[in-house]
């Protein structure tokens, strides 16, 4: 199948909402074509509204519509609907607890040539500090479509990051998708790798060249980071001894820190954070950008061999 | 001319509304009294007035949106509300005490006839459209009052949302600015000038009425005027005192924040008694 951008399945799930969900709006400030709400627009345009430039208040009118019941979808850059509104999420949506969906498009380095300052690599750390805030990134085109859909029936708050490279398919219509429910997508028992986002396919491109070396990598699809599934990291922990955590985000307080408060607290194993080394991204052609950071298999693979010498390590010290 | 019989009776309403906002944060022990006390006759004009609203069905489908966005001044609503009958006027004696109903600021869900969670200033008004919005999609014919403070509009998301509610017709909010000129460390001029007011509302496409907001007969005009605008949303400028009605308060920004002491309570209840009388 060809490849597609995770933000045009999220457009498709939204469209499909129109339909059966007669709550559902959707809001952006003129950045409805970049986000795909444009379709929606179109055929719902007295349940779209433009907010103009003003991420702030895009939040506090999305909050006001879900205080009456309407399931709003914020639509703009993740970068900036999480980052300049991190108050009016915190208040006006997370502490009143209205559901109001935010939907951050150009997630991660995948924006390539406009460089840094819309590039999100911070957002799940800001997302996942909220109380009763849901974050979710899904890792192909197909989940983010089927998570859009999903969280219109979720009973909270929602942060839902999505990139704007079109990237390969690696989940089906028989891949379970629940939120807060890890996928296990590749079985292993010498370290596991969890990842989100188009870092699930690395992962398992990467698993795959480490299967030639007899090294068998578990890798999990953390589609949903909070709430995040204990149970499918604790077993990981317990049975491959080893956890290696791969994000298309800055490494302080991301996805990997999420799973890292797990797997201390339940059942302490060596951990590698693979991800932004806490800096910004910069121009250039998206793939030659995930090269240049060391987000590509090849890279995942290095990490993973590092790992199992720290797990040797540990185990040789016991 | 003698104040008709309503006006006179809304006068007395305020005058001991003041006395319960003073007895409640003094027992408190900390709260916002000038930005309470200011903006009494704007609470007094909705709740005993305009505001279509059921203290015993605080869920009622017909009933207008109250958002105190200026959250601070809370004391001023929740008395109101006692008297309103939402909840027993004993409970007043629990404000900012755990596990109170009554926060420091307004939460959403813990008292009947919050709307709004608010103490983060200058969200209000954009919750208001937003409330407008589903109501044009729910086909609810009913008004949202946002009310907020003079310093609070510094805040740049009042004029994000004050664009917002021209541009798609929100004729059923209006925004009540309780102009009482200071802000926490002084006057609002000194700290970042806002005027011309009027003329800012005005020119962000706003009908923009201009009162004294102590005078409850110019608020109650006002309030009767806005339900008549169908065609833009409606300001109020209501130029206001802080600390209102006692005489060591008004316009000292020393009172701010702080809650009268025992002697400064008596010295302020026998000055709202005479007046009273």
């Amino acid at each position: 199948m060809d490849k597609k951008a995770t933000r045009d399945g999220f457009g498709e799930g939204l469209l499909a909402l129109g339909d059966t969900h007669p709550d559902v709006v959707a809001l952006s400030g003129d950045l409805e074509d970049s986000a795909r709400a444009s379709a929606f627009k179109k055929k719902y345009p007295e349940r779209f509204f433009s907010v103009g430039i003003a991420e702030q208040d895009a939040v506090g009118t999305a909050a006001g519509l879900a205080m009456e019941g309407k399931i709003p979808y914020v639509c703009s850059f993740a970068q900036f609907i999480t980052g300049k509104t991190l108050e009016q999420l915190r208040m006006a949506v997370c502490y009143q607890n209205v559901p109001v969906k935010v939907i951050g498009s150009h997630g991660g380095l995948s924006v390539g040539a406009d460089g840094a300052t819309a590039e999100a690599l911070e957002e799940f750390t800001h997302m996942r500090s909220l109380p009763r805030m849901t974050v979710i990134a899904p890792c192909d085109a197909l989940e983010a479509k089927r998570a859009a859909i999903a969280i219109a029936d979720w009973p909270a708050p929602v942060f839902m990051r999505l990139g704007r490279a079109p990237v390969n398919f690696i989940t089906s219509e028989s891949t379970p998708f629940e939120i807060g429910k890890a996928n296990v997508m590749r079985d292993g028992a010498d370290l596991t790798i969890v990842a989100c986002g188009q870092m699930v396919e690395h992962s398992l491109l990467a698993a795959d060249t480490l299967a030639g070396q007899g090294i068998q990598a578990r890798v999990i699809n953390l589609h949903t980071i909070k709430p995040i599934d204990a149970e499918k990291i604790i077993a990981a922990a317990k049975e491959t001894g080893a956890i290696l955590t791969v994000e298309e985000h800055n490494v302080l307080g991301g996805m990997g820190s999420a799973v890292a408060e797990v797997v201390v607290q339940n059942h302490p194993v060596p951990m590698r954070f693979h991800g932004i080394q806490d800096t910004f991204g910069t121009s250039g052609d998206p793939a030659d950008l995930l090269k240049a950071f060391k987000l590509m298999p090849e890279d995942i693979v290095s990490e993973a061999q590092e790992l199992l010498k720290l797990k040797q390590s540990f185990s040789v010290a016991k | 001319m003698s104040p008709s019989p309503q006006v006179s009776e809304l006068k007395q309403v305020a005058n001991e509304l003041r006395k319960t906002i003073l007895k409640t944060i003094a027992h408190a022990g900390s709260g916002h009294p000038g930005g309470s006390l200011s903006m009494v006759e704007l609470i007094v004009g909705l709740y005993w007035y305009a505001l279509k609203h059921d203290p015993k069905n605080p869920e009622w489908s017909e009933r207008d949106i109250l958002l105190l966005s200026k959250g601070h001044a809370c004391p001023a609503q929740y008395t109101a509300m006692a008297y309103q009958g939402y909840f027993p006027m004993e409970e007043l004696k629990t404000l900012r005490r755990y596990p109170t109903r009554l926060q420091g600021h307004p939460e959403r869900g813990k008292l009947p006839g919050i709307e709004m969670s608010s103490g983060s200033l200058g969200q209000g008004l954009s919750m208001a459209n937003g409330i407008a919005m589903a109501d044009r999609l729910n086909k609810r014919d009913r008004r949202i009052y946002c009310i907020m403070g003079d310093g609070e509009i510094q805040e740049g998301q009042v004029w994000e949302a004050a664009m917002t509610a021209p541009h798609h017709n929100l004729s059923s909010v209006t925004a009540i600015v309780d102009a009482n000129q200071l802000q926490q460390n002084g006057p609002v001029k000194n700290n970042q000038g806002i005027e011309p007011l009027a003329d800012k509302w005005k020119a962000f496409g706003w009908h923009t009425i201009e009162i004294d907001g102590q005078d409850i007969e110019q608020v109650i005009k006002a309030y009767d005027e806005c339900k008549t605008i169908k065609d833009k949303p409606q300001a109020i400028i209501a130029r206001t005192k802080k600390g209102a009605g006692v005489s060591f308060m008004e316009l000292n920004p020393a009172w701010h924040g702080v809650a009268p002491k025992p002697d400064e309570l008596e010295k302020a209840l026998a000055e709202l008694e005479a007046a009273a009388n």
